[in-house]
């Protein structure tokens, strides 16, 4: 115990922190094959939402340019074709992480969700709206070749689009971690101020640049791309330049960007498994830089000599940074998490308790010698009460007056609640009650005759 | 319950996500399961088209390529972001029990996923390389195929999400033996798939009717001719989707009426099964009505006559939706998980403690004299809000005037004396989750929305209230003080 303590004490503020329960089922795996599977999977989305983002920004970079030189336009038009379909692999492949998430850190997660609840579910009209957009963008490219003002702003709005949704997923993947903030933010906007939002997201968005800057390398200098045909004025050697050049500016910026990164986590999930991993991929990292660099300054054939080296360590490099992602959460969430599980603990243990209370009770009150009228009222109480009161209108008429009207008439009270009817224009009808058994009827139905009007 | 309370208060938190699961229900059925098949059937009818020396009508093939063009771009932006919706909003509305299944199906869900990814790599190839196919007969005749196979991914995703909903209308295996195989086999599994296959057929065919008739020109030879296979291709389903309507209305209100503590139909689900009713009939003849006029009249149908058809089939589907969310009720999980996310289980605690003192998120954990009005809120959050609100669609002020009748003035005697045995009259309800005190805290909160009009803030715009009982620091103290009394033994 002294040891949970001693890593609690960073938890203990002023202002509250919660413990919530977590739901009483087990996981439906070991834990750390759901977090290979949470790491991987969500990279692999990952990679797609970058290509998307990225291909979108490059896309209106190069039409805006086409304007004036009328081979740009064409670039973008080639690059404009590969978003929708990165598009839809990257929504497929954020199910598997999107699942994973939502067993490993349930709590975490829903209660993030939550709080920034209006802006969360605006992520599905925002995206549908802009994947709608790229649609229109790309199908009328001709309908509006004279008029591209129009055509630019469809993407335009796209791109403005795309470029807020990472928000919404940083502030909430951003605000899982911190619980302890959980009872001072008020809305989404606010849970957007946490530290280390901003920096994350660019740190995502040169990424994205970077992904599809070798991407775009890759795609240019397939053998079986008609380059010649759709890019007319341009070689592929300029493609590839521009590719490699995008991806190894956006991977200095990186570099920058990460050190900010770091120092704006809070320390709570700060650790030296977190640093050697988050340095390994960095060390993977420069090498591959080195080669884009010196494949820049190579002939025209053998700028892409080392290509797929360059992609297979930053591959790894991704890894590790995706790791390193899940380490900083693991290590900032843990003392939490064991204080939930005592919290969900101690709450089966209550539970388990006021069972057999409530057991020990109902027998005791089964083997009670009822009167018959005692057992006409449990029967009363069990299917009556909701509605009726012994002297006062409640949903239904009181109860005496019953016993006036059917005085001496006991089966037509039988009939009545089997199978009520309307008399009441202020009131609802009743509901059937056919499934009262025989013996229970009549104990209850000479329980509401007799009951004394005194 | 243990989860801070996202909450819309005008339009209900139900409906959230019901708009957005209906929606993605209409696209999948109309324009994925039943619109691939249909779509490959008449791509293939364009290669007996041909001419001589043609692979196949290359202008049938256009307008085939664009009623694909359609469903592509409306189930990969609309279709795609609504399934993602239903994780989104149950997690908003719902995070307890959306997060049991989830602990519960997780391999089902990750298998339905895998199908998902095939088929959304299918329909890109499918749909990306048809004008390509059009170069050689064999590329045609395996892009038909390719078609098909995408038919069959789409089906198979059906067959398995049909098993998940399955097993959570199936009445309480949840306890006995919470698995997928029990989806498989509940007694629901095989009359819903049987339903909702010919039902897809259905759709796409009235949908697909409506863009031949655009994509046409009146009086066209075309239009008369793919006015013609489509009435066949709806014709064909029809009496299946009756068939299978059929089926499942038999089997539905027997599974449930097993699930309900008491056996009692009430009114609100006979009226609702009556509607069902005359909804499918409608729905399914109009279909056919259309069908048969283009059938033997292909010339008379013009793009307006199919809009009613289209609207009655996705208006069919909406309700049976809802009509299958709301035979669950009491349970969001049978005999498990109340609508309200409570576990039938924990009630016992709830009854004997009251809901306050073991809730996370409350601003109070006990019921005192200054406080009445404060408790009443935040057992309304606690108990209510996930099917009611204070002032818009469901208010809870609504119901208790309806049935009291009290128009102007609702009485806190009779609604607190209401909430201790409302499940036994109204077993849609779950049973009120709280002892005395709160019963009337909830009732004095209740007319004190009937008196203020106020409207109820959920924690998106409100934040959370800690309870203090449990914080962190409660809780460390707590468990020191146990960790002592163990020591001093």
């Amino acid at each position: 115990m002294k040891m949970i303590n001693s890593l609690l004490i960073s938890l203990q503020t002023n202002i509250p922190t919660p413990v919530p329960k977590d739901l009483p089922l087990p996981l439906p795996l070991p834990e750390w094959l759901l977090i290979i599977i949470l790491v991987i999977s969500f990279l692999a989305h990952l990679v797609f939402v970058n290509l998307m983002l990225g291909g979108t920004l490059l896309t209106l970079w190069s039409q805006i340019k086409g304007l004036k030189d009328k081979k740009y336009d064409l670039l973008a038009k080639e690059i404009a074709s590969t978003i929708t379909v990165n598009k839809s692999i990257a929504v497929v492949l954020g199910v598997a992480p999107l699942l994973s998430i939502n067993v490993l850190y349930t709590v975490y997660f829903y209660s993030a969700n939550a709080l920034t609840g209006l802006v969360w579910i605006a992520v599905i009209p925002l995206v549908t709206i802009a994947f709608l957009l790229t649609y229109l963008h790309k199908y009328t490219w001709k309908v509006f070749e004279n008029n591209k003002a129009i055509h630019i702003s469809f993407l335009g709005l796209a791109t403005v689009i795309l470029l807020f949704i990472p928000f919404i997923f940083l502030t909430n993947i951003n605000l899982m971690m911190f619980p302890e903030k959980w009872a001072v933010v008020k809305g989404f906007f606010n849970a957007m101020m946490l530290p280390n939002v901003f920096p994350r997201y660019f740190h995502f968005l040169f990424a994205s640049l970077a992904v599809t800057g070798l991407f775009l390398f890759w795609y240019m200098s397939r053998k079986n791309y008609e380059f010649e045909n759709l890019l007319p004025g341009f070689t592929r050697y300029d493609i590839q330049k521009k590719g490699y050049s995008l991806a190894l500016i956006a991977s200095i910026c990186q570099m920058l960007m990460g050190p900010i990164v770091l120092l704006t986590l809070p320390a709570k999930g700060m650790g030296w498994n977190l640093i050697l991993v988050i340095f390994t991929g960095v060390a993977m990292a420069l090498p591959a830089m080195w080669m884009m660099w010196k494949g820049l300054q190579a002939s025209r054939e053998n700028i892409g000599k080392n290509f797929y080296k360059v992609v297979t360590l930053m591959t790894i490099t991704v890894v590790f940074m995706g790791s390193g992602r899940q380490i900083y959460r693991a290590n900032a969430l843990e003392p939490h998490q064991k204080l939930v599980k005592l919290r969900t603990e101690e709450f089966q243990k209550i539970k388990k308790e006021a069972i057999v209370k409530s057991k020990r009770a109902q027998a005791a009150e089964n083997s009670a010698d009822l009167s018959l009228a005692d057992k006409g009222k449990k029967v009363f109480n069990q299917n009556c009460a909701a509605c009726h009161k012994p002297k006062e209108m409640l949903v239904g008429p009181p109860v005496t007056e019953m016993a006036t009207i059917y005085k001496d008439n006991k089966t037509d009270l039988i009939n009545w609640i089997k199978k009520p009817g309307k008399k009441r224009p202020n009131a609802p009808q009743m509901p059937g009650f056919p499934q009262i058994s025989d013996e229970d009827m009549s104990t209850l139905t000479e329980y509401i005759l007799t009951i004394n009007e005194s | 319950m243990d989860f801070p309370m996202f909450h819309l208060d005008w339009l209900n938190n139900r409906m959230l996500i019901a708009g957005i699961a209906t929606l993605h229900v209409i696209i999948n059925h109309g324009l994925a399961v039943g619109f691939i098949p249909l779509v490959t059937w008449l791509e293939q009818k364009g290669l007996k088209r041909s001419g001589a020396n043609q692979i196949t009508d290359l202008e049938w093939d256009e307008k085939v390529y664009k009623m694909m063009k359609v469903a592509f771009i409306i189930t990969t932006t609309i279709g795609a972001m609504t399934g993602v919706g239903i994780w989104f909003s149950a997690s908003l509305i719902s995070p307890s029990s959306i997060g049991s299944l989830i602990r519960v199906f997780y391999w089902a869900w990750f298998t339905e996923w895998i199908v998902f990814v095939t088929e959304v790599v299918l329909i890109m190839i499918y749909f990306l390389t048809w004008k390509n196919s059009n170069k050689s007969l064999r590329a045609k005749i395996r892009h038909i195929r390719f078609g098909w196979f995408l038919s069959l991914a789409s089906w198979i995703t059906m067959t398995i999400i049909v098993a998940i909903l399955g097993f959570m209308m199936d009445p309480g295996n949840w306890n006995s033996n919470p698995n997928l195989i029990n989806g498989f086999t509940n007694p629901l599994y095989l009359p819903q798939l049987a339903f909702r296959t010919p039902m897809a057929m259905l759709m796409a065919g009235v949908f697909g009717l409506l863009l031949a008739t655009i994509f046409t020109k009146y009086g066209t030879e075309i239009r008369k001719d793919a006015v013609k296979s489509i009435s066949k291709w709806i014709i064909l389903w029809a009496p299946f989707t009756l068939f299978g309507a059929f089926w499942y209305y038999k089997a539905i209100p027997e599974g449930m009426t097993a699930n309900m503590s008491t056996a009692v139909g009430t009114i609100d689900f006979a009226q609702y099964y009556g509607l069902l009713k005359y909804f499918i009939i409608g729905g399914v003849s109009l279909s056919v009505v259309i069908a048969v006029i283009g059938l033997f009249k292909a010339k008379v149908i013009r793009p307006y006559m199919v809009v009613l058809p289209v609207v009655f089939a996705f208006a069919f589907l909406g309700f049976f939706e809802r009509v299958r969310e709301f035979v669950r009720k009491p349970y969001v999980i049978g005999q498990y998980m109340y609508s309200n996310l409570l576990l039938e289980e924990d009630m016992v605690v709830y009854q004997q403690d009251g809901i306050l003192k073991h809730a996370t998120y409350t601003s109070v954990n006990e019921v005192t004299e200054d406080n009445k009005l404060e408790a009443g809120k935040n057992v309304f959050m606690l108990a209510c809000s996930r099917c009611h609100t204070g002032q818009g669609v469901n208010s809870v002020v609504d119901v208790f005037e309806r049935m009291t009748g009290t128009k102007d003035t609702l009485n806190v005697a009779i609604m607190a004396a209401y909430m201790p045995n409302m499940h036994t009259g109204r077993n849609y309800m779950p049973p009120f989750p709280g002892n005395e005190a709160e019963a009337e805290a909830l009732a004095i909160y209740i007319r004190h929305l009937q008196d203020s009009g106020e409207s109820i803030e959920g924690v998106q715009t409100e934040g959370v209230m800690v309870s203090s009982d449990y914080t962190v620091k409660a809780v460390i103290n707590k468990q020191n003080k146990t960790n002592d009394n163990e020591d001093d033994k």
